[in-house]
């Protein structure tokens, strides 16, 4: 374990409520998007000359098309409810972390100019002009938002920044002034079908190799198939899991599910990616283009369903918004979800009985699990309400033997974002994003002391990037995340594989 | 003459209060929520969400779940409120109906209730850092309003009464377009000149937060997305 750093909060507990240090943030600020990065999103290179109408326009525009964005803005009665629920106001104490004061750098233009009190009296309703310093503030704090929604729990009217936050990155898109790291990826998935630019052959080659590694730990035959056409699967997951520690681990996971359930499926090298990064910049164009990849895919391909892979914010467009954008997908079999989550196909086969599972193979670990703010506040799971929380506990419970939840009021519905969500993990935002992970961070070492937990499973590419990336710095090994799958992969006996025991409980080791 | 002056403030007051609330919430019906976005776990049924909708309402679950002073405050304000609401209609009623009878008691003493509620709520706009941040002056100055309405109000009740006879007369007259005598006591006249401006600037403030809750859709989507397409108009005209 390596010593935390000076800059790292130190919290007491997961919640606790900092002193205001105003302007505390105000430097932070990702890289721009340069004009070829926003061309291929289709925005202008760079800022407007008329940038101001274009601004104001758009936001009239939005007002007129997204109800959630016009009652939202009219709707806050500043209660302060929201106020202390911010893990990065948590992690930063930087007021405009607030919910409500991020909301309001947009509310107040909003009032200035479409609304009587703001047009007439300004200062008593807190309206403001909109000027170049309200938008380089609006790209420092927007770009402070991992869109998780957890205030949008506790807000007596369901007000969610992260409705406001995306219209506010769209109006900043619309005249010129994006994101390079979210906007350079969206321009990918248009070009190649993925976040990284990986294409069909280089696709291939790692999912080969990725064959040979699984046939050399098990000695058994698992196969990755990469667009084979007739099968009844397309898995679209996203291509983290094709090259990042530990989501290959997790893909491998699935690989194996797979296997022993013994279904024909399949990955698009063209929708090559779950994640959609048009959520996180409130393009619903965007969204809609990448999605519109996986109906091609699965039409293409002649599949008869839809899997997705552990993805947090890609299992909210899946679950919520696949079929408003690209359905309808009357193509496929109704008699399964469209789409459907692999933890929902894991844990049918689990209660089936079809997975051989040993769960001693991680009894060297001692497990907590990171409820991914996507899935557990924008998606669901199963039948059942809530099924978002159960179904991968289940399936962890089944594999593994120590498992202890984190405090109640940061797992769940309330549930702490890892603090690189939506858009923001990035390398020049490395200071917010470990900041926003202080509040798991401390909830995390909450178990550790009370139930010696070692390692944190998540489901999602973005927060096992980033607690990959952070956790060294809260005196956790980078491994002690671990995919819900790559503990999967951990117990499952593999069909052939029973007699070589001694191996398998090597390569559990390893994995992990 | 007075009661010229405050029947015209009362009918413009009672206009603008209906016509700008009618015109928000017909924008809210018209404009679409394009995805589905309801904050999970959510109701996977209507009646699932016509409960949770009756939770927020009456019982500000949310609120509760996130702060408990904020809560008791606003929900002892707003409940007191209603019952200080019903009581009224015996104003504007003759025979005076049978529940609001009953409601009278209740409503007379609910008044502390709100003056407790918005003392409360007040308080915590100077003494919490974080709400004073948020603060601005329009949000004391709603709560200035109120407070003044109840005060004036509790004072006709408890303190110097009002001929509360000659109002009632006043006001049926007022809803039958007929303008009649107002008494000129001072905090009769205060009381009805701030609920008159309670109503006027209702249209255009943080007020629309009551016919907002309703069209929240974070709040009031079904949780039904895989199974039922949603569609906007206007993203339809994206398919064509």
């Amino acid at each position: 374990m390596t010593a935390p750093d000076n800059d790292v909060p130190q919290l007491s507990h997961p919640l606790e409520i900092p002193k205001l240090k105003c302007g505390a943030m105000a430097d932070s600020s990702p890289y721009v998007a340069s004009p070829e990065h926003q061309k291929s999103v289709k925005y202008p290179g760079e800022l407007l000359p008329d940038w101001k109408e274009r601004a104001l326009a758009k936001m009239k525009e939005l007002a007129e098309k997204n109800r959630a964005f016009q009652v939202y803005l009219d709707a806050c009665v500043k209660c302060g409810a929201c106020t202390d629920k911010c893990h990065y106001f948590i992690g930063t104490g930087d007021p405009k972390n607030m919910p409500v004061a991020r909301q309001d750098l947009l509310r107040s233009v909003y009032r200035r100019y479409f609304t009587l009190a703001g047009k007439y009296f300004p200062k008593l309703v807190g309206a403001r002009d909109l000027t170049e310093e309200v938008l380089d503030e609006w790209y420092s704090y927007y770009h402070q938002c991992s869109q998780c929604r957890r205030c949008s729990v506790f807000c007596p009217f369901g007000i969610d920044t992260a409705e406001i936050s995306m219209a506010a990155r769209e109006i900043m898109n619309v005249v010129g002034k994006g994101q390079k790291y979210c906007n350079e990826i969206i321009g990918k998935v248009h070009k190649v079908g993925n976040n990284l630019g990986l294409q069909e052959k280089a696709l291939r080659a790692t999912l080969e190799d990725l064959e040979e590694d699984i046939e050399e730990d098990t000695g058994v035959s698992v196969r990755i198939p990469v667009d084979e056409k007739g099968a009844d699967i397309l898995l679209v997951t996203p291509s983290a899991d094709f090259f990042a520690e530990p989501h290959i681990e997790g893909l491998i996971g699935y690989a194996k599910v797979f296997h022993e359930a013994g279904v024909n499926w399949t990955i698009s090298s063209y929708a090559s990616e779950a994640a959609n990064f048009g959520l996180f910049i409130g393009s619903y164009e965007n969204m809609r283009e990448v999605s519109l990849r996986i109906r091609k895919a699965a039409k293409d391909l002649g599949v008869k369903r839809i899997i997705f892979g552990e993805c947090g914010h890609a299992w909210r467009v899946a679950y919520s918004f696949l079929n408003t954008l690209a359905g309808p997908w009357d193509f496929l079999d109704q008699n399964y979800p469209i789409p459907q989550h692999i933890c929902e196909f894991t844990w049918d086969e689990m209660q089936k009985g079809t997975l051989k599972l040993d769960k001693t193979r991680n009894d060297h670990i001692r497990l907590t699990f990171h409820d991914s703010c996507n899935v557990a506040r924008g998606s669901g799971m199963g039948d059942d309400e809530g099924g978002q929380f159960e179904i991968p506990r289940n399936i962890l419970k089944a594999v593994c033997n120590h498992f202890y939840d984190m405090p109640r009021d940061t797992i769940m519905e309330s549930t702490l974002c890892c603090g690189g969500g939506g858009g923001l993990l990035t390398d020049d935002l490395m200071d917010l994003r470990t900041k926003g992970a202080s509040p798991r961070m401390t909830a995390l070492k909450q178990v550790t002391e009370e139930n010696g937990v070692t390692h944190m499973a998540a489901m999602c590419a973005i927060c096992k990037t980033q607690f990959a990336k952070v956790m060294p710095k809260f005196g956790y090994e980078m491994d002690s995340v671990l995919s819900v799958h790559q503990l999967v992969s951990n117990a499952i006996v593999l069909a052939g594989q029973g007699d070589d025991e001694e191996d398998a409980h090597k390569v559990a080791i390893d994995a992990a | 003459m007075l009661g010229v002056t405050y029947a015209i403030l009362f009918y413009i007051a009672t206009l603008i209060l209906v016509f700008g609330v009618a015109a928000k919430i017909r924008t809210y019906i018209r404009v679409p929520a394009p995805l589905k976005i309801p904050t999970t776990p959510a109701p996977k049924t209507r009646t699932g969400v016509f409960w949770r909708m009756f939770r927020e309402v009456v019982f500000f679950e949310s609120l509760y779940k996130s702060n408990k002073w904020i809560w008791l405050f606003g929900w002892t304000f707003h409940m007191s409120m209603w019952l200080v609401l019903m009581r009224h209609l015996r104003y504007f009623s003759q025979p005076v109906w049978g529940w609001v009878e009953v409601v009278q008691p209740y409503g007379t003493y609910a008044a502390f209730g709100m003056v407790v509620g918005l003392g409360g709520l007040w308080a915590r706009r100077f003494f919490v850092e974080r709400i004073r941040y948020i603060s601005t002056p329009s949000d004391h100055l709603i709560l200035a309003l109120l407070v003044g309405i109840v005060l004036s109000g509790a004072m006709m009740r408890f303190v110097v009464h009002t001929d509360i006879v000659a109002v009632k007369v006043y006001m049926l007259g007022l809803m039958r377009l007929q303008i009649g005598f107002l008494p000129s006591e001072p905090v009769l006249l205060a009381h009805l000149f701030l609920v008159a401006m309670l109503m006027i600037v209702f249209p255009f403030s943080k007020l629309l937060h009551a016919p907002g809750l309703f069209f929240s859709p974070s709040r009031n989507q079904i949780d039904n997305s895989r199974e039922k397409r949603h569609l906007a108009p206007w993203a339809a005209e994206l398919e064509r």
